[in-house]
């Protein structure tokens, strides 16, 4: 099974040094589109090979390319923002990418900025990724030393900086008009849409922002070719993708598998399955914002539209495991006080409701709460849902919440049945 | 982390902060859009931002002290009262919480004898939450000063403690 994106990560070296990366066929990618395609072709590449953004809402790579305006009457300077603000919890699939192979992102990051010609690039970095920020640094040097950045890169017409700009933590950062004001310096609110900042982003230019693992997909496109990349998968999305799984499995980790692995080979195999003495009660697919399924998910293959199919969605592709000693009432009010936490509070039904589901589900475990707040709860996940808040963090608090008021819904009544009882024999 | 200046009444900004945030400015297109390395600056020289701090420099960037005391508030890594030399960020996302997060806050907390936030009576420490560190795989998890510690028990926390 050929695995790309991890092939320059090796048990006995800390990273992949610039040395290391191009011994296994580094920088060639980066060769073939800017000496040998016009940045149109770049993006057809992409297009035509199928890549879908991994930074979770799974849209077209090359496409998203190829809506920024390059005409000789466009604007003249255009960004590219790479999204390396990994905070969704349950997700660590970015920071291996960045800490253990830093090249692959500078590649990726090449040939995206030839492709829609932009001379300026920014890595946005979550700021308690110390080591990330070290080996990339490093690597950017690496990188200059040989000609690969700064004017003219390869001798030809190209130039490109790249700026690694560290952010100060906040998980909204991460929503890509909200990274775009946290780039500006200022505070880390979400911006309306339209203009998408494909037409008007940082300091008003056309900027495509990309996932860190997407970009690390790029270079073995263009090195390998469409068909080859069309190969990797066992689904109708493309390439390999890093799965994880986390929680009280035997072996939590990553691993670079075909789009369209089962859950269940994930969890099962690769994960070694659930811990002696604990049952597998249900998953969160693809991070804290995906919506539970349930062992009878298992054969679900890890492709967008087949998980959505499920109810649920990829996300980030790194499972969190909910086991059967662990409650799930008590796992979701770990995730809407985060959501709460985050909320950067720009619209009334995110800054209002989150608190709000949050003070529910506590009464609720506290032995405080009526059935109707069960129904309160349903009518929350509807008022924060999508087309209702000015960004996605709220749909995306609310996800884990409606699946297991749907799932979970006998651990939700228990407690507040169970308070009846006491207060019935006092 | 040094104290640069003992005096607690601080002037303006050293000449290594100017430099450093200088060389910041160089790679953006606006003065305002370094306010949050200009802060990260300061706060890795002096630990924390004061207000004293906030002020000069929000005076260094042409901003109003409120409209960057917006931006110092909204960022978690940013810290505008004191903290211990060595903060510690444990990781109560959900994979850490599963796996034992707040019997390893406890612990920290009783061996430091010090409440969530607050800082340790001998100034070494300052313990506080922080979301998923990406690192679910090894939960529960914390961050010690820049050093990502993984699959922590009592006994791992106390090692690394040394105490
Ligand atoms: C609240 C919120 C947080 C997000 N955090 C991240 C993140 O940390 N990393 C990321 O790549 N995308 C994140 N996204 C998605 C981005 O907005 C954007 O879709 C993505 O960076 C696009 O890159 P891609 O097309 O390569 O996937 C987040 C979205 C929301 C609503
Ligand atoms: S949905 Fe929440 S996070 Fe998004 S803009 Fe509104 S308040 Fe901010
Ligand atoms: S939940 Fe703690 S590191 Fe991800």
């Amino acid at each position: 099974m050929e695995k790309p994106l991890t092939k320059n990560i090796q048990p006995d070296r800390a990273f992949a040094t610039l040395a290391d990366y191009e011994s296994t066929g580094g920088y060639l990618g980066m060769r073939k589109a800017i000496t040998d395609l016009q940045p149109k072709e770049v993006q057809q590449w992409v297009k035509d090979a199928g890549l879908r953004g991994r930074g979770g809402a799974g849209f077209s790579t090359g496409l998203k390319w190829s809506l920024v305006p390059m005409d000789a009457d466009a604007p003249q300077v255009r960004y590219l923002v790479v999204n390396a603000d990994e905070m969704e919890p349950g997700t660590f699939k970015d920071r291996l990418l960045l800490e253990k192979d830093p090249h692959q992102l500078i590649e990726g990051i090449i040939i995206a900025a030839y492709a829609i010609q932009a001379t300026m690039a920014y890595i946005f970095l979550r700021g308690e990724y110390h080591l990330a920020a070290q080996r990339l640094a490093y690597a950017l040097l690496e990188a200059r030393s040989k000609g690969y950045l700064g004017k003219h890169v390869l001798d030809s017409g190209f130039s490109l900086e790249i700026v690694l700009h560290t952010s100060a933590g906040r998980y909204i950062c991460g929503e890509e008009t909200a990274l775009l004001n946290a780039l500006e310096g200022k505070r880390a609110t979400p911006r309306a849409k339209p203009p998408f900042p494909l037409i008007s982003g940082l300091w008003g230019k056309p900027t495509v922002v990309n996932n860190v693992e997407t970009l690390c997909n790029v270079p073995h496109i263009l090195q390998y070719g469409v068909e080859w990349y069309q190969g990797l998968a066992r689904c109708v999305d493309k390439g390999t993708k890093l799965f994880g799984a986390s929680g009280r499995v035997k072996y939590p980790g990553l691993w670079e598998l075909p789009m369209g692995t089962s859950i269940r080979e994930i969890i099962e195999e690769h994960a070694g399955g659930m811990r002696d003495g604990y049952k597998l009660r249900g998953f969160l697919p693809g991070g804290a914002s995906t919506d539970f399924l349930l062992p009878e998910h298992l054969d679900v293959g890890m492709e967008f539209d087949a998980i959505a199919k499920a109810g649920s969605r990829m996300g980030t592709g790194n499972i969190i495991v909910l086991d059967d000693k662990t409650c799930p009432v008590q796992m979701v009010l770990n995730l809407e006080q985060f959501f709460a936490q985050e909320s950067c509070g720009w619209c009334t039904p995110c800054r209002d409701g989150l608190p709000w589901t949050v003070t529910l589900l506590k009464d609720i475990i506290a032995g405080k709460g009526r059935l109707e707040d069960l129904d309160r709860l349903a009518g929350l996940t509807r008022m924060l849902g999508p087309g209702n808040t000015f960004c996605a963090l709220a749909p995306g608090a609310m996800e884990p919440l409606q699946s297991a008021l749907k799932y979970f819904r006998e651990d939700f009544e228990r407690y507040i049945v169970g308070h009846y009882d006491e207060v019935g024999v006092v | 982390m040094k104290m640069q200046n003992k005096n607690p009444r601080i002037e303006g900004l050293s000449p290594t902060e100017i430099q450093e945030i200088n060389a910041e400015m160089s790679h953006y297109e606006d003065k305002t859009a370094v306010s949050i390395e200009a802060l990260k600056i300061v706060q890795k020289h002096r630990g924390w931002v004061s207000d004293d701090c906030l002020v000069a420099v929000a005076g260094f960037l042409d901003m109003a002290p409120a409209q960057l005391e917006g931006i110092a508030t909204f960022y978690n890594l940013i810290y505008r009262r004191p903290v211990g030399k060595t903060v510690i960020h444990y990781c109560n996302s959900v994979t850490c919480w599963m796996m034992g997060s707040e019997q390893i806050r406890e612990h920290l907390c009783r061996r430091l004898n010090v409440a969530l936030g607050e800082m340790s009576e001998d100034g070494e420490y300052t313990i506080l939450p922080i979301v998923c560190l990406g690192a679910c795989d090894h939960a529960p998890v914390a961050m010690v000063g820049d050093e990502l510690k993984l699959d922590l028990t009592e006994n791992a926390v106390n090692e690394f403690l040394g105490r």
